[in-house]
């Protein structure tokens, strides 16, 4: 195999990399806001529901947890699942996982905003919603940059361990190729691009964090 | 017209009895400074009078509407949508200015009229660039809060709860997170605002502000009222116990 013929191959498997990474963020991001709300319910049932819901998924490994969602269903609950049930499966382990881990860097940035700023929007007759959406969300946002960027950077490498049940992403791909070849340059391939990836990810965010910084 | 009236109040946290039977009423114009040692309710009836905090036994009517009335000797508040719209009767100014980091000046004070009040952009431009220049802070209209002094955040959020044209205006130790120059910079805005007749309420550990801008001062303790009357009246009182209060705070 030539090497743009490896690099067309591992391109694919980018593409599916990414769409991965895309789809999680997509879905996790605004799932976590919600369970961080569940978590800092009033009511004391659903605060303890999504208590443990997170702690089952930063408490066991996410490889884990991609074989379960992947093979429960036909195992365990007898389901005849469709072809394209591994990659969705995929998406549904990561969204899981991740929204667990968003749901607590949301409910950190939401519990060091001072209550002052809720009474100052209260008095000055904001809604509840538009405190959040108005007031309160911006703060988080700045806020709660810094770790949000640790865990997308992790997100990028995590999108390897859909390997664990022959997603063909681009880790998948090259360690067929490397294993065919007899080869350890495909996988030093893979390298690079998760690196460079990393790297778009790493300075996009910095600038995001930079265009909140006109406030403290 | 009496602009509020509370009658025997009272709040508990947990099991302390925060505020015990106080009777207030204002009204339009007049200016009630509430003097008295920490912890001895005043803040708390600042924040029941301005609904932050729910008041456990009691009445209290803003402009003759009920926000609560009494019923078995406990407090029962209207409706949400009501006491919602009660609150443009009053503005408030906090200790720690509350201003929003994220606003600049100008959105401060007319993001609420605009998405609150639905006034048009324009016009809330034009009352928030009347009292920024009212307060001479004309030249801040763009400034975000962080790069203002203490004094300057506190006469924004001054101008952002005026800009609600509210018939009361609350204060709550506006200048204790000040430094004494900060501080007679906001008490000269404050006594500019009593010149106008504005009708206020200002919680203050100033007793010469006090004594100067007010109408009426109300010494608080142990969550009742111990006394009150004209500055000249508490200031002289035969009462030793706010005498050595008002004495030990102004420095004589």
């Amino acid at each position: 195999m030539d090497i743009f013929t490896m690099l067309l191959k591992l391109g694919s498997g980018m593409l599916v990399s990414v769409l991965i990474f895309v789809l999680t963020l997509l879905f996790s991001l605004p799932l976590g806001l919600l369970v961080s709300f569940g978590r800092m319910s009033k009511n004391g049932f659903i605060r303890t529901v999504t208590k443990v819901y997170i702690s089952i998924m930063r408490g066991t490994p996410l490889m884990l947890q991609l074989l379960v969602v992947y093979f429960a269903p036909s195992i365990v609950f007898k389901l005849k699942v469709p072809a394209g049930y591994r990659f969705a499966a995929v998406i549904i382990a990561f969204v899981i996982n991740y929204a667990a881990y968003f749901a607590e860097i949301y409910r950190s940035g939401i519990e060091s905003i001072p209550k002052g700023q809720y009474e100052a929007a209260k008095v000055l007759g904001y809604s509840q919603a538009q405190t959040f959406v108005k007031i309160i969300l911006p703060q988080v946002i700045k806020i709660i940059l810094p770790s949000v960027t640790n865990e997308i950077i992790t997100l990028v490498k995590d999108t390897s361990l859909a390997f664990a049940i022959a997603q063909a992403e681009m880790f998948t791909v090259a360690k067929q190729i490397s294993a065919a070849q007899a080869s350890i340059m495909p996988l030093m391939v893979a390298g690079v691009f998760y690196y460079i990836f990393n790297l778009i990810v790493a300075t996009t965010m910095e600038k995001v964090e930079k265009i909140h910084s006109y406030y403290r | 017209m009496k602009l509020l009236e509370m009658t025997h109040v009272g709040k508990n946290f947990d099991d302390t009895e925060v505020l015990r039977d106080i009777s207030f009423s204002i009204e339009e114009g007049e200016v009630v400074s509430i003097i008295g040692p920490s912890g001895s309710g005043k803040s708390t009836f600042l924040r029941c009078a301005t609904m932050l905090e729910k008041m456990d036994r009691g009445s209290m009517s803003y402009l003759g509407e009920c926000a609560c009335v009494e019923e078995d000797g406990k407090s029962v508040y209207a409706s949400r949508e009501k006491l919602k719209d009660m609150h443009k009767y009053f503005g408030l100014v906090f200790q720690n200015f509350n201003l929003f980091p994220h606003y600049s000046v100008m959105k401060n004070i007319t993001d609420s009229l605009v998405s609150v009040d639905k006034i048009s952009k324009e016009e809330a431009k034009e009352r928030a660039a009347a009292l920024l220049s009212q307060l001479g802070l004309s030249d801040k209209a763009d400034a975000y809060p962080c790069q203002l002094s203490g004094g300057q955040q506190q006469r924004v959020s001054i101008a952002r709860a005026l800009a609600k044209q509210p018939k009361i205006l609350f204060f709550d130790e506006p200048t204790s997170a000040l430094d004494p120059e900060l501080t007679v910079e906001v008490l000269k805005v404050i006594k500019q605002l009593a010149k106008s007749h504005m009708t206020m309420i200002i919680v203050t550990h100033e007793m010469q502000f006090a004594r100067e801008v007010s109408d009426r001062v109300i010494f608080m303790e142990d969550g009742i009222i111990k006394g009150q009357g004209t500055p000249e009246e508490l200031f002289e009182t035969d009462n030793s116990r706010i005498r050595d209060f008002v004495g030990k705070l102004s420095g004589n």
